[in-house]
């Protein structure tokens, strides 16, 4: 039942997230929200002597997608430079998942990639300001 | 025989199945499904008589008006209006709200007067009067929400002063399902000297609702929650009240005459009516109207209690599981939002559609109440007059399921 809901991966990374935690004294620090469901992640970033992201952590409360998806990015940006960060986006979750993910919830993958994003720009190694993970469905809010 | 089992052969969409089981659909807070006396109304009108209303000659323009105007008249029963010019069509409560706040509370309110709402409002009573408040320099107040789920009237007492000139507040919560005793509302508010506009979406579904027997100056809902279309839904207004008011929008049919330096005013309640309107979808919500009241608004009601009191007992049997609002059936309408703690809502949502179980999650429009419920978000199943007991045991068998699969993810720690 379990594996038909969301496949091994997700449940594996969500009960079990190697990236969640906080990181005391980060160098960027940056959070943002679901609009369409409320769901809040923070991503903190310890910079290493070249630049690089040495130190990645999430924490949130989040549902399974958005956990997963977060502690599969840290784990892919995790020791490379901040451009290269930057640049994985949701296709590249999406392929590490193993799972079909349904477009209502692929706002769920989008949130860790904006809020790295987020705290990239401090330093320049995001996308401009406005720049979004993925406008392919809106995300507006909802009805009663 | 009970309400559900005579009236489920009148919902076509029960026959389809989800994941190879029987629809089990919970999720009639966010839009109702509809009747086949809507449907009906809907093919028969563009089969039949599809023409523009109020200024076709012509045969199909006559029908068409007719009916569009009958419709206005059902739905001035189904709410105990008095006149008809006090019916105004718009596309839902959403724009209901808006209309009011863009026309009369515009001119009305000035500087320093006060706005009461309350923490159990959804965003679509808030944000018009954020933005109203904003611009006019008027101030919000909200009545706060008891560990019970109820409004805190000792309190509301206090906030209505002879500042507050608008009382805005939901007849029953689109979260906790509770009813607002919206007639010692009213008495309270207008003992203040305020006026009270009560947003209806999630009761006309579920209670009677007599705008003039309640005494509010303006009564808000939407079709399509009521088995209605979408994109449809009225505004009761007190006659007396949007007499004085000029249009929202402008357009054809909210004037008069027009020369290029002025306009005069078309009659209510067309003056809020402006342009070639939904005329297919007030016919679909006066079908709703009628079907619901063909039904009985009493027995819906006693057939809503009867499914609240099994809801709140099946989930009792859950331990663990958290039902938000008030404990006493009497008190709620058929909404009800609840969490397993330590799975998320949109997780456990998805896990009960693996069942056919439609249910809604999230903040649901509702994040003052998140705040103060410290969540940031809920599930939510909420019934309709095609709910049963077996969607309501449905219900519990997935949630026992969905806790086993997903039941052991752990507790992370939250951002700040």
């Amino acid at each position: 039942m379990a594996g038909a809901l969301y496949g091994g991966v997700i449940l594996d990374r969500f009960r079990h997230p190697r990236f969640f935690g906080e990181l005391p004294g980060a160098d960027l620090v940056h959070e943002d929200v679901n609009p369409l469901c409320g769901d809040r992640l923070r991503v903190e970033v310890r910079l290493g002597p070249g630049g690089e992201l040495e130190t990645v952590r999430f924490q949130g409360d989040a549902c399974a997608i958005a956990t997963a998806s977060a502690d599969l990015l840290a784990e892919m940006v995790e020791g490379r430079p901040a451009r290269d960060a930057s640049e994985v986006d949701r296709e590249a979750i999406l392929g590490r998942l193993g799972a079909p993910v349904r477009p209502s919830r692929l706002a769920c993958v989008n949130l860790p990639v904006g809020v790295l994003r987020g705290a990239l720009r401090a330093i320049g190694g995001g996308p401009g300001p406005g720049a979004s993970p993925d406008r392919a469905r809106g995300t507006g809010g909802g009805s009663r | 025989m009970t309400l559900d089992a005579r009236v489920r052969g009148d919902f076509p969409i029960l026959a389809r199945t989800v994941e190879g089981r029987r629809l089990v659909y919970l999720d009639s807070a966010a839009t109702a499904q509809k009747p086949r006396p809507v449907l009906e109304a809907l093919r028969l009108f563009y089969e039949r008589s599809n023409a523009s209303v109020h200024r076709s000659i012509h045969t199909l323009g006559e029908e068409a008006t007719e009916l569009y105007e009958a419709a206005r008249d059902r739905v001035r029963d189904f709410l105990g209006a008095r006149y008809r010019e006090e019916i105004v069509f718009t596309r839902g409560t959403t724009e209901a709200i808006n209309l009011v706040a863009q026309t009369w509370a515009r001119r009305a309110l000035a500087e320093g007067d006060e706005i009461l709402v309350s923490d159990m409002e959804h965003h679509s009573n808030l944000v018009p009067w954020i933005l109203l408040a904003r611009e006019r320099k008027l101030r919000l107040r909200a009545v706060p929400v008891t560990e019970a789920g109820t409004l805190d009237l000792g309190v509301m007492d206090r906030l209505l002063t002879r500042r507050t000139r608008l009382v805005a507040l939901t007849h029953v919560s689109n979260v906790l399902g509770t009813i607002n005793p919206v007639g010692e509302i009213v008495e309270r508010a207008q003992s203040a000297g305020a006026r009270v506009l009560i947003d209806g979406a999630q009761a006309v579904p579920h209670l009677p609702v007599d705008v003039e027997a309640l005494g509010v100056d303006f009564y808000a809902f939407s079709g399509h929650k009521l088995g209605g279309p979408t994109g449809i839904g009225a505004l009761y207004g007190r006659r007396e009240v949007l007499e004085p008011l000029e249009p929202f929008f402008g357009g054809s049919e909210s004037v008069r005459e027009v020369w290029l330096d002025r306009v005069t005013w078309n009659d209510l309640p067309w003056r809020f009516e402006p342009g070639t309107p939904p005329i297919a979808g007030a016919i679909g919500l006066g079908a709703a109207v009628e079907y619901v009241t063909r039904l009985g608004r009493e027995a819906i009601r006693l057939h809503d209690l009867t499914l609240v009191r099994d809801a709140l007992e099946q989930l009792a049997d859950l331990e663990d599981l958290v039902v938000y609002g008030p404990e006493d059936p009497e008190l709620r309408a058929g909404v009800m939002a609840f969490n397993l703690p330590g799975i998320h809502p949109h997780d456990l949502a998805a896990a009960l559609d693996r069942e056919g179980v439609a249910v809604r999650a999230g903040h649901h429009c509702a994040q003052p109440l998140m705040r103060r419920l410290g969540v940031t978000g809920t599930v939510r199943a909420s019934f309709f007059v095609h709910t049963g007991a077996d969607d309501v045991a449905a219900l519990g068998d997935a949630l026992r399921r969905a806790r086993e699969t997903l039941g052991s993810g752990r507790l992370r720690p939250s951002a700040s």
